[in-house]
């Protein structure tokens, strides 16, 4: 199964081990990656902010790049959502433009639904060599793409040695929300001491965050305020328990 | 008193009173009030969990909330036809109907309903639209006593304050805060004992509700078909209103309509659970006309005034689809702003999600700059809201029209502009790439965390630390990677077989 992997431009610069740890779990369960070079960004904070003029070049592009992709998998679930939701309505009033983005939004799918939806993934083989405590923040655009969260707590729970606690407010989102988190940093400020807050409560040492910018929020205010947990994507702790088979 | 802009001889209000108009400093203050944000937590977040729990009852709740929405949408279609069939239907039941252009008009008319029925005294049951005109000022001016029956709405009459939540008025205020008020009120010793609280307000209202002339009563739906208005209350105000005075005053927004009767159930399975996680109000009353001759109770008169405002322009343009709300309050429950900042931060009538788009609507969208901004998206409105208002699309829809106004600053163009062209080809992504690296690197302490970002970034760092990118790109990992896959590759030749991928 060939695989192009969209790596977001926050995960290619913030926090690449993201990235490669998607790769490396996609290859393991079969999958032949290739990483088109010639992306670059999916065109959310442009459009978020009112400029589809600015956000529908780079749509162009992004369609352009993958055109010849079997299957677009991205770590990040708010691009995966920008381009299901808007890229074919960004393209209103341009037949071929939209048949291209309608055969684009198909193939693409976040990584969490890819491994389970496509690849039908079974983690009960897969062990951590540490007993870990693990909770899950449930990143907002999840809603968009329909997934209720569960997917991904339904993989957590199958590797060997990971304990799960639910997250209190699990859904409420941490407060990053792109330029919000500066245009508007006070509110943002108590929505993340909140998650973060919440995150204290399960007693976890690992919460589950599976999106760039909620990352780097909630790590950010994990960072300044002092937490007792790591904000890991799934995609590395899967790649961790991997490590003793791929030896 | 709120701000309505006034000028000579002619008057000129805003649709929309306006209270304390400066959401920044508001949001600032009421971010860090912990003592708020427990208390929201404790009501509209409760509520929210309401909500999905007795959702989640019915066999099919994500298709009747598709069904309300059509309903609404095709009831807006046509809402000129449902508007004329209501008109004939309340008439031939024995009621008037009266059509108010704007606020003030609406206010003139319960006014003259009051004088020539000789109405000194009116009992109200909850209504957001007489919030709107602000109606209890209009009459108190000309000598009618108005005095509000639903306990959260009294409490603020009383203390001159105004609602933070479209359903749960006085949220904002503790037992302590409210004990407080009656003491001043009643002149009675000090209490923050709710059901002694509720006891004083009970004792006060029984005696008005015997006295009224007039009742006024909001609609939550008024029936096309049949003429009806409903009402859905929990305290039992709105039957009491609408009872024992001689007069019955309802207003509502001409959005309020529904076609038919059958259409009634699937609005009343969805508000109160939206609202309040409650299957149905304690009380619901479909209203058709005044008492009947041989009947023995209800008033002599029903006058319903149904009122623009501003409604007609929203439904010629782009945001036709926030006429379908149904003011059950959802999306103020779900928003995880409301939940820090609390409603009096949004200065209106109407605040959270719904609110940010239906008070620049009304009032112009250059006196409400920050409301449709101060949102991260995060759709937990869409997803709660009973007909399907697709808020965050309206909202980015509404900041594209600042932007094409004007309203938005022209810096945040250029720099959108700037930011589109660098990523729009590769020498400038992995110049720009490189150049974020190495100034974050340079402004980094020790373990890879930046303290203070420069310059338009800096809002972040007020709040939390940013992170520094680290050494490697992800580029960089993928070369290396795809390198060690190919070397492995030529090594493992002969075992090209069984590589074992699968676990």
């Amino acid at each position: 199964m060939k695989v192009s992997l969209f790596v977001t431009c926050l995960t290619d610069l913030f926090s690449p081990q993201v990235g490669l740890a998607a790769v490396k779990t996609l290859e393991h369960f079969g999958c032949e990656v290739d990483f088109p070079s010639a992306q670059t960004c999916c065109g959310q904070p442009a459009f978020n902010n009112g400029f589809p003029e600015q956000s529908r070049p780079l749509a162009a592009r992004m369609i352009r790049v993958f055109e010849n992709a079997d299957y677009v998998v991205t770590p990040s679930g708010s691009c995966c959502a920008m381009i299901r939701d808007h890229y074919i309505g960004l393209f209103k009033g341009d037949p071929a433009m939209e048949h291209r983005a309608t055969e684009f939004v198909a193939k693409c799918y976040e990584f969490v639904e890819f491994l389970t939806k496509i690849l039908k993934v079974d983690l009960s083989k897969l062990s951590l060599k540490q007993k870990t405590a693990f909770t899950y923040h449930y990143t907002c655009h999840l809603r968009g793409l329909g997934a209720t969260g569960d997917p991904a707590i339904k993989l957590i729970k199958q590797i060997r040695n990971a304990d799960f606690t639910p997250l209190e407010k699990a859904e409420q989102c941490c407060g990053f929300g792109g330029t919000f988190a500066i245009k508007y940093h006070d509110i943002s400020g108590a929505m993340v001491k909140d998650k973060v807050a919440c995150g204290k409560q399960t007693g976890a040492g690992v919460m589950i965050v599976n999106d760039a910018g909620c990352a780097m929020n909630i790590g950010g205010a994990c960072h300044r305020y002092g937490a007792p947990f790591k904000v890991r994507h799934i995609a590395e702790v899967i790649a961790e328990a991997l490590e003793p088979l791929t030896k | 008193m709120s701000q309505n802009k006034t000028n000579s001889s002619k008057s000129f209000r805003l649709p929309l009173p306006v209270f304390h108009p400066d959401f920044l400093n508001e949001a600032a203050a009421a971010s860090t009030d912990k003592a708020l944000h427990a208390a929201l937590d404790n009501s509209v977040t409760k509520k929210d969990y309401g909500r999905r729990a007795t959702l989640a009852e019915l066999p099919d709740p994500d298709g009747l909330r598709e069904l309300a929405g059509l309903i609404k949408r095709f009831t807006l279609d046509h809402l000129d036809y449902y508007l004329e069939l209501l008109e004939r239907n309340v008439i031939a039941r024995g009621g008037k109907v009266h059509f108010a252009a704007d606020n003030t008009e609406a206010n003139t008319l319960v006014a003259q309903i009051a004088r020539f029925s000789s109405s000194k005294l009116a009992v109200k049951s909850k209504s957001m639209v007489s919030e709107e005109t602000e109606l209890n000022q209009a009459l108190t001016s000309q000598g009618i006593e108005v005095v509000e029956t639903d306990l959260g709405e009294f409490i603020l009459q009383v203390d001159n304050d105004h609602p933070t939540h479209i359903v749960m008025p006085v949220i904002h205020k503790t037992a302590s805060d409210i004990g407080r008020v009656f003491a001043k009120f009643f002149k009675t010793p000090y209490t923050n004992d709710p059901q002694e609280l509720a006891e004083m307000a009970r004792v006060y209202l029984r005696d008005k509700f015997r006295q009224a002339d007039m009742g006024i009563s909001g609609v939550n739906f008024a029936v096309a078909e049949t003429g009806s208005i409903v009402i859905c209350t929990n305290e039992g105000n709105g039957r009491m209103c609408t009872s024992r005075p001689r007069v019955h005053v309802a207003i509502m927004g001409m959005e309020k309509v529904i076609p038919s009767l059958d259409d009634l159930p699937v609005f009343l399975k969805l508000l109160a659970r939206s609202a309040s996680g409650q299957s149905l109000t304690q009380y619901t009353s479909i209203i058709t006309g005044p008492r009947r001759e041989g009947e023995f109770d209800g008033p002599d008169q029903f006058h319903l005034i149904i009122m623009d405002n501003g409604r007609s322009k929203i439904l010629a343009g782009d945001y036709r689809d926030t006429l379908r709300c149904i003011r059950c309050g959802a999306c103020l429950n779900a928003c995880p702003i409301y939940r820090k900042v609390g409603g009096r931060t949004y200065g209106s009538v109407y605040p959270g999600p719904i609110g940010a788009l239906l008070t620049p609507l009304f009032n112009g969208m250059e006196n409400h700059k920050h409301l449709p901004n101060a949102t991260s998206l995060c759709g937990a409105c869409f997803e709660a809201c009973p007909v399907k208002i697709n808020i965050p699309e309206l909202l980015i829809h509404m900041k594209e029209d600042q932007n094409k106004l004007g309203i938005t600053p022209s810096s945040q163009k250029l720099l959108f502009r700037l930011w589109s062209w660098g990523l729009k080809h590769s020498w400038s992504y992995i110049l720009g790439q490189k150049m974020q690296k190495l100034m974050m690197r340079m402004l980094m302490d020790k373990d890879g965390w930046i303290k203070k970002m420069p310059g338009p970034a800096r809002g972040w760092t007020i709040e939390r630390d940013f992170p520094a990118p680290p050494k490697e790109s992800f580029r960089k990992l993928m070369n290396r990677h795809q390198r060690e896959q190919k070397r492995n590759k030529k090594k493992n030749k002969p075992q090209a077989q069984g590589e074992g991928q699968n676990v």
